[in-house]
């Protein structure tokens, strides 16, 4: 069927229309088989090379570990710790993917109604990029804390740093992206250049601007991880994982439970933004 | 006109498609003969089926019902034995091979030793005008060189018919004015029969042999109107007051649909 | 621009250094003055080694350290390589079987946009687990899952990109789909196949770094980067990811090169 639209491009619109509401069903129903494939599998691997829990614990054991208390049955749930924990890491990396997203949009914004600083600036916010910040991460987390600021703040800077560049040419391209004779039409109506920017451009650039926020979103996650992994750094989703890594061997359910709340962490972030384009951009949004 | 059997005889030709409405009738019970060494225009306005038909004469889609024989065959064996060129509205050269490499595409695909696919590609070249841009790439070309560059690879495997889909209809009146020139020296020298499809009224009746008008709701034959200009035709044709009587016919029937 | 480009080779030694000064000039200029503020600023404002030691004493480190900086950092690069190598064919090959059943693309869907949203480099302790964490191989497929999404969803996007109407030519030659897929869908896909190759060559070498941060041999990349920064030695860090810079540049630029001779029509076209 595909195949025979794509051959001959023709009533793929109206063929597509009707296939729509179709596919959203099957997608749920996909995401559901997907998830048994994966139980079957897993299960029936473990028992059919007598993989140890050492390797490849039972996936009930996994989820179990959640409702298991911490310091042999005295302290708080794992699941309440780790969801903590994944908090702080999102604090973070919020706070980052706000402060460069804004910034981000400003420059964008800037550089749109000043093509001399964007001659001057643009290549300075392509070069940062030659920088590679992850790689840089614990640098800056230890001068960060020599310094004295919160143990957050090093984690935001990182995951801001990550997030403005994506925003930043993301919107530049969205707020150029109006079509070419819609700015004269605007003109022609003697509109002022704020309506302008609030009824040609802000519109057209939103697309663009979400498709950023949906690097950003990953990539501030990961900033915040990695940003988490230094010695010393007492919260967040990374330290889990690194302290998990660590006591392998006495708990290895524990490791596997935290990388799945990292994964769905880094989910969730990324699904709140589709979210938000959804409702701002509406049901012309690409998926 | 036909003196000979057709070349392609369509009989009762129905095409419907599945809309998101219900059916869509794109083509109602058409039939047509058309001669061998014939120009065909196909004129109307949009949603009359003209492309639709000129893609069922070439395989590029299923009729619903009725019929169409291409010299005795089907459309599908006519296309094995490779008896269509095919232009586009856009010229769809591959940007990653050089003109010449374009032209021999089809040679390539049917399996032409090297040396005989550089003959004619060359030959072909030539014939359209384009012999100094053999190595060039297509984004490097105009518009209208382009698209001479994709009737030249249409032509280059001499098949028996040219099926031209608005390939003019990108290029500017001017442009437009030529390449018409240069298509009926070029099919003069070729015995093709030519499936024109257009929306012009002038350029319909300055090439073809038969204006076929054709019309929407469900898309049908309204008329078809024999052009007897003389050939060869050049731009003293296109101030022929008898141009202009035949161009007004075809308009009053495309009024009338 | 294709004529300027046409032109070039035609000139002369001295006018084509010109042409090469007056293309790279402005960057080298910038990267200067860059250096002397901040080798001026750190300087004058006295700022503290731990945030940013001067370009000078990085320099010093790099010349003194240069040979195990750069066995350190090829150690790393191996790792870099084979993900990339392993990652971005596996990818390609998975693109090529998806357009042939598309089941394949469908199933996949979900992981390539899971991909995208999860934090792979949190899997790195896993992975370790099950390849051993101070091996190289561990790194190898962490770098293997990061490139492998992107290159998937590239080449496949490559290879469904040609027009209907190419695709009905090809059809109208009778042309076998093997031959369509050879001659029109793989041509295609290449631009595709190059951009994807671009970002995972920059993403496999980031990607070594910080797998190597949840541990590893002393001899890699990551591990020295993190090891020295603990224990106070800033500028040798430093020196270590001037290292990274300079593999990853090198090994973006071996791609560059490669796009521009296996299409020399996207060169010679550009505008």
């Amino acid at each position: 069927m595909s195949d025979d639209l794509i051959l001959l491009g023709h009533d793929v619109p109206a063929a597509s229309r009707r296939v729509r509401p179709l596919l959203r069903e099957s997608r749920t129903f996909a995401v559901i088989t997907l998830v048994v494939v994966i139980v079957v599998l897993w299960e029936s691997a473990k028992l059919l090379f007598h993989l140890p829990d050492r390797k490849l614990p039972h996936i009930g054991s996994i989820l179990l570990e959640f409702g298991t208390r911490t310091q042999g049955g005295s302290g708080p749930y794992w699941g309440v710790l780790m969801l903590n924990n994944a908090a702080a890491t999102l604090g973070e990396a919020l706070t980052g993917f706000v402060l460069g997203g804004v910034l981000g949009c400003l420059l964008a914004v800037v550089f749109t109604a000043s093509p001399l600083l964007e001659r001057g600036l643009l290549p300075y916010v392509v070069g940062s990029q030659l920088v590679p910040i992850l790689a840089i991460a614990p640098m800056v987390v230890i001068g960060m804390g020599h310094l004295g600021a919160p143990d957050w703040l090093s984690k935001a800077i990182i995951a801001a740093y990550l997030t403005f560049f994506p925003v930043t040419i993301g919107m530049l391209r969205g707020l150029r992206s109006a079509p070419p004779d819609s700015l004269p039409l605007m003109h022609s109506y003697a509109a002022s250049s704020s309506q302008i920017f609030w009824k040609l451009r802000l519109p057209a650039s939103l697309p663009y601007l979400f498709t950023a926020l949906k690097i950003a979103a990953t990539a501030s996650i990961i900033g915040s991880i990695i940003g988490e992994l230094p010695v010393g750094a007492a919260r967040g989703i990374g330290v889990v994982v690194v302290n998990a890594a660590q006591y392998y061997n006495s708990r290895p359910q524990n490791l596997w439970a935290a990388v799945l709340v990292a994964s769905l962490l880094g989910l969730c972030f990324y699904g709140a933004v589709v979210l938000a384009e959804r409702l701002i951009v509406g049901p012309q949004a690409q998926t | 006109m036909q003196v000979q059997a057709p070349v392609i005889a369509i009989n009762n030709l129905t095409k419907t498609y599945e809309g998101g409405a219900g059916q869509v009738v794109a083509l109602a019970n058409v039939s047509l003969q058309i001669g061998a060494g014939e120009f065909i225009s196909l004129i109307g306005p949009s949603g009359c089926g003209k492309s639709t038909l000129m893609r069922l004469i070439g395989d590029l889609t299923q009729p619903s019902a009725g019929s169409i024989a291409v010299k005795g065959k089907t459309p599908t064996c006519a296309r094995r034995d490779r008896d269509y060129g095919i232009v586009f509205q856009a010229p769809v050269l591959y940007d990653w091979r050089t003109v010449q490499r374009n032209v021999e595409l089809p040679l390539e695909i049917m399996g032409q030793p090297r040396s005989e696919r550089a003959r004619r590609s060359a030959e072909m070249l030539k014939l359209v005008g384009l012999s100094e841009f053999e190595q060039a790439y297509p984004r490097q070309l105009s518009g209208g060189m382009q698209q001479r560059v994709a009737i030249a690879r249409a032509l280059v495997f001499a098949p028996s018919i040219l099926l031209m889909d608005e390939p003019f209809g990108a290029l500017d009146e001017l442009t437009r004015e030529r390449m018409q020139g240069e298509l009926l020296e070029i099919w003069a020298r070729t015995n093709a029969t030519v499936i024109f499809v257009t929306h012009s009224i002038p350029e319909a009746v300055f090439l073809s042999d038969r204006v076929v008008v054709m019309s929407p709701r469900p898309g049908r034959i309204e008329a078809i109107i024999p052009i007897d200009l003389p050939r060869p035709r050049d731009t003293l044709t296109r101030e022929d007051p008898h141009f202009f009587a035949l161009a007004t016919e075809v308009r009053e029937r495309l009024r009338h649909s | 621009m294709a004529v300027v480009q046409a032109n070039l080779k035609q000139l002369s030694p001295a006018a084509r250094g010109r042409a090469f000064a007056w293309r790279w000039g402005p960057a080298l200029a910038t990267l200067l003055l860059v250096l002397v503020l901040w080798e001026v600023g750190v300087r004058l404002f006295h700022v503290a080694v731990y945030l940013l030691p001067p370009p000078s004493l990085i320099g010093a480190r790099l010349l003194e350290r240069g040979s195990f900086l750069l066995g350190i950092g090829l150690y790393t690069f191996e790792e870099a390589l084979w993900g990339f190598i392993i990652g971005c064919s596996l990818g390609a090959a998975v693109a090529v079987l998806s357009v042939r059943w598309r089941w394949i693309a469908h199933g996949l869907l979900p992981f390539a946009v899971a991909s995208n949203a999860v934090p792979i480099i949190a899997l790195a302790p896993l992975v370790g687990i099950w390849f051993g964490s101070t091996t190289q191989g561990s790194k190898i497929v962490i770098v293997a899952i990061m490139t492998f999404f992107p290159t998937l969803l590239n080449t496949y996007r490559g290879l469904l990109s040609p027009a209907p109407e190419a695709l009905e030519l090809m059809h109208s030659y009778a042309a076998t789909s093997t031959q369509s897929f050879l001659k029109l869908r793989v041509p295609a896909a290449l631009p595709f196949l190059f951009n994807a190759l671009k970002i995972s060559a920059t993403l496999s070498i980031i990607g070594a770094i910080v797998s190597e941060f949840f541990g590893g041999p002393l001899k890699a990349l990551g591990v020295y980067i993190t090891s020295q920064a603990g224990i106070g030695h800033y500028a040798e860090a430093w020196a270590a990811i001037v290292v990274a810079c300079g593999l990853g540049m090198a090994f973006y630029l071996v791609i560059v090169v490669a796009e521009r001779l296996v299409m020399p029509w996207n060169t010679t076209g550009e505008s």
